[in-house]
């Protein structure tokens, strides 16, 4: 038995057959996902805008100056000041920061814990599942921006509020997806033949089910981080979000800023601008992803 | 379908009970004490004494264990007593009754508008696939994804404003009141809510009508001579929709915490500005009395597509 497996191994020489390396793959996505393509590019972009922010501005980004208000978009201020006579464009750079972060944060949390709870719950079933399911079911009731407002007014305004605030709300999002993942993939032979060669129940969840949840995985983390993105920055508008000393897209766009949008719309149009393409950057890359990941769709 | 309807109604009470708990346990984990909070004012520099604070918890209650709370709270949900406000005093239920009216026009609204600009553009661009227009028409649904509501909102503001020096106004009408005034207030409110929902529905409609333009009864009906037009309005479209709907249920939930936004922006007076003031003044009972109805509207909403689904698709059957 062993002998001529060993021989079929040797005849067919898997060795000639080379995995592509990251930066193949990547060229390749580029090649057939043009739009996905793009979306990496312009993430990539703003990801270095936000890291690389304080060597890009022109200005404090902070600095109130009473000889500068409101002035149109000029070559002295690209995109121009706001009502305190700070420069837009470099506000809108700095608001990069805090978008990604919220966005970024919220995901790995939330796709970590999503993770872990999603595949125990379907792997174990019986009651602690159906007890995790309608508590998931009735958060998700709650639409993300009303659920956002309720635990902004229990946690009270600030960065850590909304930090919690959004891990939670995606949290259980996460959960319910992965779960129903997971337990489709529990049904597969393999997990049987798992189990049946006496394999434990961590290293089923572990080596069979959580990698195999990785394909949707990936494509619902990639909408997450857009949809969170666009949460905060609704949260921020609405007043309920970040305090008025961080800067953020949705906070540049909130408070007093339609008594002088109609006279001054760059106030607005800029960080309005920066927001879109960012959420649209992730919107075709999820898209792409989901066309790879989901064979159904593959190729429409 | 009667039996269907009632027990499908009959399984509100579970998901009611548990979203109360879940919206009570939200409200209960504020951190510090509500009475202090309260006192102290949304810019959190009022002064009181001890002895305010005592007399707040003993008027809202507040001093009773949490689970007796909890129940005193539902029993006067049953009875559609919701409280009163914590910051004017006022009866709760009375506010949303005068403030629902007007978010449910806005939402429906919206939903007629949603439709009637998705739906004949997704066809559009489904018959004309890989064309110019196909192409154009995708780009705006998945620019329309990318712009959050408020963002549209304020655009179209601004728009109105330079175009007919336009502002919001002041006050609401009816629909039954005045129907040229409610819809020349509510129509700017709906596209703006509409458009990143009209996106969805858009690229929904394309990809379900390509599908089924595919089909061997497609075929059939273009083999026994009937013009394009037929094939497609009387045998395609009404197949494609049916997944169509049943993503107008999930959209439904987005445009009414849409309104929030959008109210806001365009001082209409519905339940998103009731909201939003009961969040920034933390008025407890409020707030929870909002959560519930958003759970509710999402109920209903999921409960009306159901019912769709089943009158369009003679399919399906509930027994």
């Amino acid at each position: 038995m062993t002998t001529s497996q060993d021989s079929i191994a040797a005849s067919v020489d898997f060795g000639t057959v080379k995995r592509p390396n990251a930066a193949q793959q990547l060229l390749s996505f580029m090649r057939t996902k043009p739009l996905g393509g793009t979306g990496v590019v312009i993430l990539f972009l703003a990801a270095l805008v936000a890291v690389g922010a304080p060597a890009i501005v022109p200005y404090d980004p902070w600095d109130i100056n009473a000889t500068t208000q409101l002035l149109a978009p000029s070559s002295q201020f690209w995109f121009g000041t706001d009502l305190l006579g700070r420069d837009i464009f470099s506000r809108t750079v700095y608001g990069t920061r805090v978008s990604l972060f919220v966005g970024i944060i919220a995901m790995l949390v939330a796709t970590s814990i999503g993770a872990f709870v999603g595949i125990v719950s379907a792997y174990y079933g019986g009651k602690t599942d159906l007890v995790i399911q309608r508590f998931i079911d009735s958060i998700t009731y709650l639409p993300s921006l009303v659920l956002g407002l309720a635990l902004m007014a229990a946690f009270g305004p600030g960065f850590t509020s909304l930090i919690l605030a959004m891990i939670i709300i995606f949290t259980s999002r996460g959960v319910r997806i992965i779960r129903s993942q997971a337990l489709s993939i529990r049904e597969l032979p393999y997990v049987d033949a798992s189990y049946s060669i006496g394999a434990s129940d961590l290293r089923i969840m572990l080596r069979h089910i959580l990698p195999n949840t990785f394909g949707p995985m990936m494509v619902v983390a990639t909408t997450m981080i857009g949809s969170a993105i666009v949460i905060e920055a609704s949260l921020s508008f609405l007043g309920v979000g970040l305090p008025p000393h961080v800067i953020s897209w949705g906070g540049m766009l909130s408070g007093e800023i339609l008594l002088d949008f109609a006279s001054a719309p760059w106030i607005g149009i800029f960080p309005g601008m920066a927001l879109t393409l960012v959420v649209f950057a992730i919107n075709v890359l999820g898209d792409a992803m989901r066309d790879i990941f989901d064979p159904r769709l593959r190729g429409r | 379908m009667r039996t269907y309807l009632l027990r499908r109604l009959a399984l509100f009470v579970p998901t009611l009970i548990g979203a109360s708990i879940v919206i009570f346990v939200i409200l209960r984990i504020l951190p510090g004490d509500v009475a202090a909070i309260l006192l102290a004012g949304p810019t959190g520099d009022s002064v009181y004494t001890q002895e305010d604070i005592d007399n707040l918890r003993e008027s809202l209650g507040l001093n009773k264990p949490i689970p007796i709370q909890y129940l005193d709270w539902v029993y006067g949900m049953v009875r559609f007593d919701l409280g009163n406000s914590y910051v004017t005093n006022r009866p709760i239920a009375r506010s949303i009754r005068q403030q629902f009216p007007v978010s449910l026009e806005l939402g429906i609204f919206t939903i007629i508008v949603t439709w009637i600009i998705a739906v004949p553009i997704g066809i559009l661009a489904a018959i004309r696939q890989d064309g110019i227009s196909d192409y154009i028409l995708r780009g705006i649904a998945i620019i329309g994804l990318a712009m959050p509501s408020f963002f549209v909102g304020l655009l179209v503001v601004l728009f109105l404003s330079v175009l007919f020096n336009w502002i919001p106004p002041i006050g609401f009408t009816h629909l039954w009141q005045d129907p040229v005034v409610s819809f020349q207030q509510l129509v700017f409110p709906a596209v703006a809510l509409g458009f990143s929902v009209n996106g969805t529905l858009l690229r929904m409609t394309r990809t379900q009508l390509l599908e089924v333009l595919r089909d061997d009864y497609v075929r059939t009906a273009r083999a026994k001579g009937l013009s394009e037009r037929v094939v497609v309005m009387r045998h395609a479209v009404r197949n494609a929709l049916l997944p169509v709907v049943t993503i107008a249920g999930a959209q439904m939930g987005l445009i009414f915490s849409g309104t929030i936004v959008i109210e806001n922006i365009f001082s209409i007076p519905g339940i998103g500005r009731g909201v939003l003031q009961a969040m920034f003044f933390r008025d407890l009972p409020a707030v929870q009395a909002y959560l519930t109805y958003f759970v509710l509207v999402a109920l209903v909403a999921n409960l009306l597509v159901d019912l769709t689904y089943a009158y369009l698709d003679p399919r399906i059957r509930y027994s």
